[in-house]
């Protein structure tokens, strides 16, 4: 069996795919790629779970699909982030970043405590 | 929460569903092929890649139904579940329609019985704000509550507190002409607030008036709804038509509603006020009325009692001769009238439950069988990414299923026993007891049914859900059998079988006292021969026709008339029949013994000269009545042995006297003999002391009679009536039943037959179920140890001592069963001690008889599978794994 991967907290799995459309739109294997080199291979989920959740975006409306060609020549599903989107991930950083710092100052706490 | 177009985009997935379960798994090929495709060309051989890009994809299916989940209704998913399930319960069709027909059993009987205890306990009565009335009534020492005297009454209405209202009535009976025809109905005598009191308004006419019910007050008459329909068509001009009744004119004022129904005189039609003082309203000592009355605000009906029992003080001290001793009887009026029939419908719904139980029990356990073959079924599930969730929710879609085909059947089943049970209870029963009316498929008893569905249902689906919940998955897939686990479920299995025993011994317990108890109130010593004796009541209703020496004529005429009627062996005229009722007492006081006011109550009875060797009554000692023991003659009385010794202990009573409390001379009479106990009030009443006068003494217009046939009395009946009405216009004939029908159809042996055939019916399916329960768990413990069982023979164990084992296993389950039941029976049966006659809650002979039956019914289900284990092929059995 492989090593146990750090599991990801819930609800972020949106906000990486969201990040990672900000630049270009990709497909759903480019994303795990572009997630997995960005975070330095910490963050290998099941890639499979980015389905269910890219389901999810589209169906907000946060993000958009189109059928394209691959540079090799492969039909392959493009995700493209749309406004509605971009706005999401104002939010979802912005709720994010309040999520760790809070876990920030109850460690401190904890540790100044102990 | 979601976004805009989030709905709308939902939908339009709803509709390409293929097309968006395509594209979903192309890019996941598309994906786990890049995957793959970075790994080789990291070095890795392609086959290895592959594998190793799959496990880092995660698993397909899964990925799959959770993308679908995503997009999918929730709706959809149930659907899922529930072609599932149908299609499960398709593929094992005996399944299925055993446990259908279990749950709709059990469901259906309780929801049928429900259906009564809503009618008769949750229901409200029919009147305004029903709660605040009460039943009003005196009482005495013997008697909790007996009938109030005219000149109480109207004393109690004036002096209470505590009464907004008091009403009285009585029953009473005309002769209706219409037309040609002169036919006797029931009618009851009422006060002027009667209808008031009780918050029931006319839907036609009006309503008595204040002061309409005094004394030489006009003739008036309010009808029944019933009545009005039947007798005079409905007709909406009715009001102020004038009806002949006992050949006097009565004006029509006024048409009860068709909802109206008042228990204590349910089959009267016509209703009229009390008018002129019959003779017994004349004197104060004279009880023949009845009270309802409605609480002032505020008002408790203890404090009522605590008011009324103050002013019965009070008339004692101002009528010592007629009042000592009377008390007042305040209760709620729904406690009156249902009172009695509580402990019935309670048994019967608590047997009714039991029932219900022992089919859920049952159907469990098939339900536990089932999951223990269906293992590996649900592993294989699980491995290919049901979640846990998934997986319990579909056993609930199963029970679901299962629960609502059982509600289904169950309703359908109630209608009919519904109806059933209602066409059971004779038309004299049914009139005291009009919430039989409201017996049907309400909203009650439909949320009723639903909510023991769903219970049954929770039930059913968390014993596989539990019992799969513990184990682990993989374990399952690999081998299945021969666990710890298992062993802990068979247990299981087991200790369900013995609830089902326990149950049905506490059933069976139950029915075989109540069915005893039935058999002792039929066979009670009656004191004379109740086969072949043809009774009807009489009436002379032409006032002009009823003094004393008219009536003795009357009575001479009937005599040679219905005596010349071929097959007729003997006649009798009387008062009362017997097994009638308590009713129509006197106070006795006997000359030369100490008396302090005290009530010496006894029946009175008049009877005719040839009324007792008819019956078949035994004379002890004395002389019967003849012919010339008239008003010319000095008094003379024949009594019973209870009175005998009661009131001459050690004596000879023939040739003492009997006079009343205040030893009036005209009252005196002198015993002439006695006569062995004919019972006279109803089959559970022990025999009360009983003073029998002879009819000619003092003749009166209402009467029966009595006829003893040489063949069938049932077919007597119509000619008897036929004859009768041929005497005279005037005379009433009503009333005509035999002896035996009228046993049988007694409330109190009615409602003695109902529990016992009811509680026997439940009892024998609670039989039936709870040894194929045992069976199936004998059965399947045999089938799940054949390999044990070959390994033991393969050891060297007999055929004979494999058998034992397996009759030991359900021989221990049966014998703890039954030990448990008989003790819980004990309890149960003292809990329904007002219901069993002649008969104690320990009845030795009954918990006996149930215990052995169980058990010989037990060995046969057991010796099924023990025969199956013995001859268990050894080689087979071991290479079967």
């Amino acid at each position: 069996m492989m090593a146990e991967k750090p599991e990801l907290m819930p609800g972020t799995l949106d906000l990486l795919i969201l990040r990672t459309l900000k630049r270009a739109p990709l497909h759903g294997y480019g994303i795990a790629q572009s997630i997995r080199r960005m975070s330095d291979d910490v963050l290998t989920v099941e890639e499979g779970s980015l389905y269910p959740a890219l389901q999810r975006l589209l169906l907000q409306g946060w993000v958009k699909a189109e059928w394209k060609i691959t540079d090799t020549n492969r039909r392959a599903r493009f995700y493209t982030m749309t406004a509605a989107g971009r706005k999401q991930l104002g939010v979802e950083v912005s709720k994010f970043e309040q999520m760790v710092e809070a876990i920030g100052r109850v460690l401190r706490d904890a540790e100044e405590a102990g | 929460m979601n976004g805009p177009g989030y709905g709308l985009r939902k939908l339009k997935l709803l509709f390409g569903r293929e097309k968006f379960s395509g594209e979903l798994d192309e890019e996941m090929a598309f994906h786990r092929e890049q995957m793959a495709k970075e790994l080789e060309d990291k070095g890795m051989r392609p086959e290895e890649a592959r594998m190793a890009a799959m496990r880092q994809f995660g698993n397909t299916t899964r990925m799959r139904e959770r993308s679908h989940e995503v997009v999918g209704f929730r709706a959809e998913t149930v659907a899922q579940d529930l072609r599932y399930a149908m299609r499960q319960l398709r593929k094992n069709p005996g399944f299925a329609i055993t446990a259908t027909l279990m749950l709709a059993l059990g469901i259906g009987a309780s929801t049928a019985i429900f259906g009564f205890v809503d009618a008769a306990l949750i229901q409200p009565l029919p009147y305004t704000q029903q709660s605040r009335l009460v039943d009003v009534d005196e009482s005495a020492a013997v008697f909790p509550r007996t009938n109030i005297s005219r000149a109480d009454y109207e004393d109690w209405k004036k002096m209470n507190a505590t009464l907004q209202s008091l009403d009285v009535y009585n029953g009473s009976g005309f002769l209706l002409r219409q037309g040609s025809v002169s036919e006797p109905v029931q009618a009851a005598r009422v006060s002027d607030g009667f209808f008031h009191t009780l918050g029931v308004q006319p839907i036609l006419g009006r309503d008595f008036r204040p002061g309409e019910d005094k004394t030489g007050g006009a003739k008036i008459v309010i009808l029944s709804y019933g009545t009005w329909i039947a007798r005079f068509g409905g007709r909406r001009d009715i009001i102020g038509d004038k009806v002949s009744l006992n050949g006097d004119p009565f004006t029509i004022v006024g048409v009860l509603p068709r909802n109206f129904a008042f228990a204590p005189r349910g089959g009267s039609e016509l209703w009229v006020p009390l008018l002129d003082k019959n003779p017994c309203e004349q004197r104060r000592s004279c009880h023949d009325l009845d009270g309802v009355a409605r609480l002032r605000d505020g008002v408790s009906v203890s404090q009522a009692r605590a008011d009324l029992q103050k002013i019965a003080g009070q008339l004692a001290i101002q009528y010592p001769d007629s009042n000592t001793g009377q008390g007042a009887s305040v209760q709620p009026l729904s406690e009156f009238i249902v009172g009695k029939v509580r402990p019935i419908l309670l048994t019967l719904l608590a047997g009714a439950g039991l029932l219900l139980l022992i089919a859920c029990v049952n159907v469990s356990s098939l339900l536990l069988v089932r999951s223990e073959s269906r293992r590996r079924e649900i592993a294989v599930r699980g491995a290919l990414g049901a979640t846990p969730a998934r997986l319990m929710r579909q056993f609930v879609t199963e029970a679901l299923l299962l629960a609502t085909a059982g509600w289904g059947g169950g309703i359908v089943a109630a209608a009919g026993m519904m109806s059933l049970l209602r066409s059971m209870f004779p038309k004299n029963v049914a009139q005291g007891a009009p919430f039989l009316d409201n017996v049907r498929l309400n909203a009650h008893v439909l949320i009723f049914g639903g909510t023991v569905a769903v219970l049954a249902m929770l039930l059913m689906a968390l014993t596989p859900a539990l019992r799969l919940a513990i184990r682990d998955i993989h374990g399952a897939l690999s081998e299945g059998g021969r666990t710890a686990a298992g062993r802990f479920w068979r247990r299981l299995g087991a200790n369900l079988v013995v609830v089902e025993l326990v149950i049905a011994v506490v059933l069976l317990a139950g029915a075989g006292l109540l069915g005893k108890s039935l058999y002792r109130l039929l066979h009670v010593d009656l004191g004379f021969e109740p086969s072949h004796l043809a009774t009807v009541q009489l009436m002379m209703t032409d006032p002009t026709q009823q003094k004393p020496e008219q009536l003795r004529e009357l009575y001479r005429k009937i005599d040679a008339r219905v005596a010349a009627l071929p097959g007729v062996e003997g006649l009798g005229i009387t008062s009362d029949l017997p097994v009638q009722c308590y009713c129509d007492t006197d106070w006795i006081r006997i000359p030369g013994k100490p008396f302090h006011g005290e009530h010496n109550d006894v029946m009175e009875r008049d009877t005719s000269a040839g009324y007792f060797r008819m019956l078949g009554a035994q004379l002890i000692e004395g002389r019967m009545f003849t012919e010339a023991d008239d008003s010319t003659h000095p008094n003379v009385t024949i009594i019973n042995q209870t009175m005998a010794r009661k009131y001459f202990p050690g004596e000879d009573p023939v040739g003492k006297t009997i006079g009343d409390t205040k030893l009036s001379p005209k009252s005196m009479r002198q015993v002439v003999g006695v006569v062995a106990d004919i019972r006279e009030a109803a089959l559970d009443n022990d025999p009360a002391p009983t003073e029998y006068f002879s009819m000619n003494y003092g003749p009166d217009a209402f009467f029966a009679m009595a006829v003893r046939t040489r063949g069938d009395d049932k077919v007597f009946l119509p000619e008897l009536v036929k004859t009768l009405r041929t005497i005279s216009p005037a005379l009433g004939v009503y009333g005509e039943v035999t002896m035996e029908q009228q046993i049988a159809g007694s409330p109190t042996a009615v409602m003695h037959q109902l529990s016992a055939y009811l509680v026997g019916g439940f009892a024998v399916l609670a039989l039936v179920l709870g040894v194929v329960g045992l069976y199936g768990v004998v059965a399947y413990s045999v089938s799940q140890r054949t390999r044990e069982i070959g390994v033991r023979m393969a050891l060297g164990a007999q055929r004979s001592a494999v058998h034992r084992m397996v009759l030991k296993e359900a021989g221990m389950l049966t014998v703890i069963g039954i030990a448990v039941g008989l003790a819980l029976s004990i309890v149960a049966s003292a809990a329904m001690k007002s219901l069993l006659f002649g008969v104690r809650a320990w009845d030795w002979s009954t918990l006996a008889g149930v215990g052995s039956l169980l058990g010989i019914f037990a060995l046969l289900a057991s010796f099924i599978p023990a025969r199956r284990a013995s001859r268990v092929n050894p080689v087979e059995a071991l290479r079967a794994e």
